[in-house]
């Protein structure tokens, strides 16, 4: 993880976001008009957040078998991470609903899943805050959030299409797919994707080597 | 395994007939809460439009069955959950805790929808709809509620934390649950809710399927 290309990677692809995510000519869609550029930067966060939670879900149950701290290390920064991009993704949500529905909340089926996804993952965090053991707080975050993640997928890929959403694409709006998103729209889109990912994913690997020094700072301590 | 999983229900329907005042607590908590819910909406009967009825019941509902089910790791205290863990296995443990659990909410649903029919009216139009629905549901509500009890205990238990852990959990379980009880109250016919009943069963099964794997990594802590 301390190899550095991926870091320019990152950096590259962000900046290639944003240039060309705000520049580049959009097409014109009715009532979305230039706001589909919240594109890059709104769906963009869905997508790093549930990248982000299966390798925190994944890490879970690693350490579920093998019971090596390290594993969990890296269940609850991943999960921090998505949870940073859980809430973004809802802020930048909510201003572009404020300029294509007219309100912030419109109650809307893919709105409310993910408010109640937020909640979870807080949940998560206060029960981990509760548990004063090393081990018991990293056993019982882990089986709380393998619990959570069985219970958030078919809160967001099966309840939101069973209504009709007010999202693009669902419902009659016009969308990206309906109208065939333009090449142009995914050549910036699928790189935001990787680029935001790949993001949280130095944020979170950042501070789980914070958090090993911290502990090893603490052996140090105790021991000397 | 099956009959490990048979004596540890019986075990759980003594051990609740033996300390009666738990169960008939919980009965009389449904009770008042649907008065108190009767005097607050100022209804007189059948006054009431049907999507309110129907998002009270639940809500009444999920409150009772989080009350209900928050003790079922609660009241059996360290000494004797070392003892079950000696002779049973984790899996015939949570599995006999869920099934009784299902008919545990199972009694305070109809039970809700008994004192509700009468003081708050009836408008449910198909029945048989309206109880498969409250089967379904109970076992959801079964199934999350008991994994995060176990989760809750384990943590110290407070009623906090067993409200916040378990409500986003259960959020799917109940807005299924209300659609098809709507479906239900309308009369719509059953092909209309088929696809919200197969939804609702496969959540029901996701959910037990983890707390069945996860149950027994946190039973061994």
């Amino acid at each position: 993880m301390r190899q550095s290309w991926w870091k320019i990677l990152t950096i590259a692809l962000l900046l290639y976001t944003l240039i060309a995510g705000l520049l580049m000519d959009v097409p014109r869609l009715p009532i979305l008009n230039e706001t589909i550029r919240a594109l890059h930067f709104h769906v963009t966060m869905w997508f790093g957040m549930i990248l982000m939670l299966v390798v925190s879900v994944f890490y879970s149950i690693k350490y579920l078998r093998t019971n090596d701290i390290k594993n969990d290390d890296m269940a609850i920064e991943f999960a921090g991470a998505a949870i940073l991009f859980g809430v973004l993704g809802i802020v930048t949500g909510m201003l572009w609903a404020k300029f294509t529905w007219g309100d912030y909340w419109s109650g809307d089926p893919k709105q409310n899943a993910a408010a109640i996804g937020i909640l979870m993952y807080f949940a998560y965090l206060i029960l981990r805050n509760s548990l004063t053991d090393t081990q018991q707080r990293a056993r019982i975050g882990a089986i709380y959030n393998i619990f959570a993640f069985a219970a958030f997928i078919p809160l967001i890929f099966v309840l939101p299409r069973l209504t009709d959403s007010l999202h693009p694409g669902n419902g009659g709006n016009p969308g990206f797919n309906a109208y065939d998103l333009d090449s142009k729209l995914r050549m910036v889109f699928y790189p935001a994707i990787i680029g935001w990912t790949l993001l949280g994913s130095w944020i979170a690997t950042v501070r789980v080597r914070m958090r090993r020094v911290e502990r090893i700072l603490e052996d140090r301590m105790i021991n000397s | 395994m099956l009959k490990e999983i048979s004596i540890l229900i019986q075990k759980e329907l003594t051990l609740e007939w033996r300390q009666k005042y738990a169960l008939n607590g919980i009965l009389l908590y449904v009770v008042s809460a649907v008065f108190i819910t009767y005097l607050s909406v100022g209804a007189k009967q059948g006054n009431i439009s049907s999507p309110t009825w129907n998002a009270l019941y639940w809500i009444i509902i999920l409150f009772s069955a989080v009350n209900a089910v928050a003790k079922s790791f609660v009241q059996e205290h360290q000494g004797r959950q070392l003892y079950y863990y000696m002779i049973a296995s984790p899996e015939s443990i949570i599995l006999s805790k869920i099934i009784y659990n299902t008919g545990l909410t199972l009694v305070l649903a109809l039970l809700g929808y008994g004192v509700f029919s009468i003081i708050l009216g009836n408008p449910v139009l198909d029945q048989g709809l309206f109880l498969l629905n409250l089967i379904l549901g109970a076992m959801g509500f079964s199934a999350s509620l008991t994994m995060v009890s176990g989760i809750a205990s384990k943590a110290g238990n407070n009623a906090t934390l067993m409200a916040i852990l378990s409500f986003p959990v259960i959020i799917p379980i109940l807005l299924m649950a209300i659609r098809i009880s709507k479906n239900a109250m309308d009369g719509l016919d059953w092909s209309v809710s088929a696809d919200k009943i197969i939804s609702l069963f496969a959540i029901n099964a996701i959910v037990a399927a983890a707390a069945y794997i996860l149950f027994p990594y946190l039973w061994r802590s």
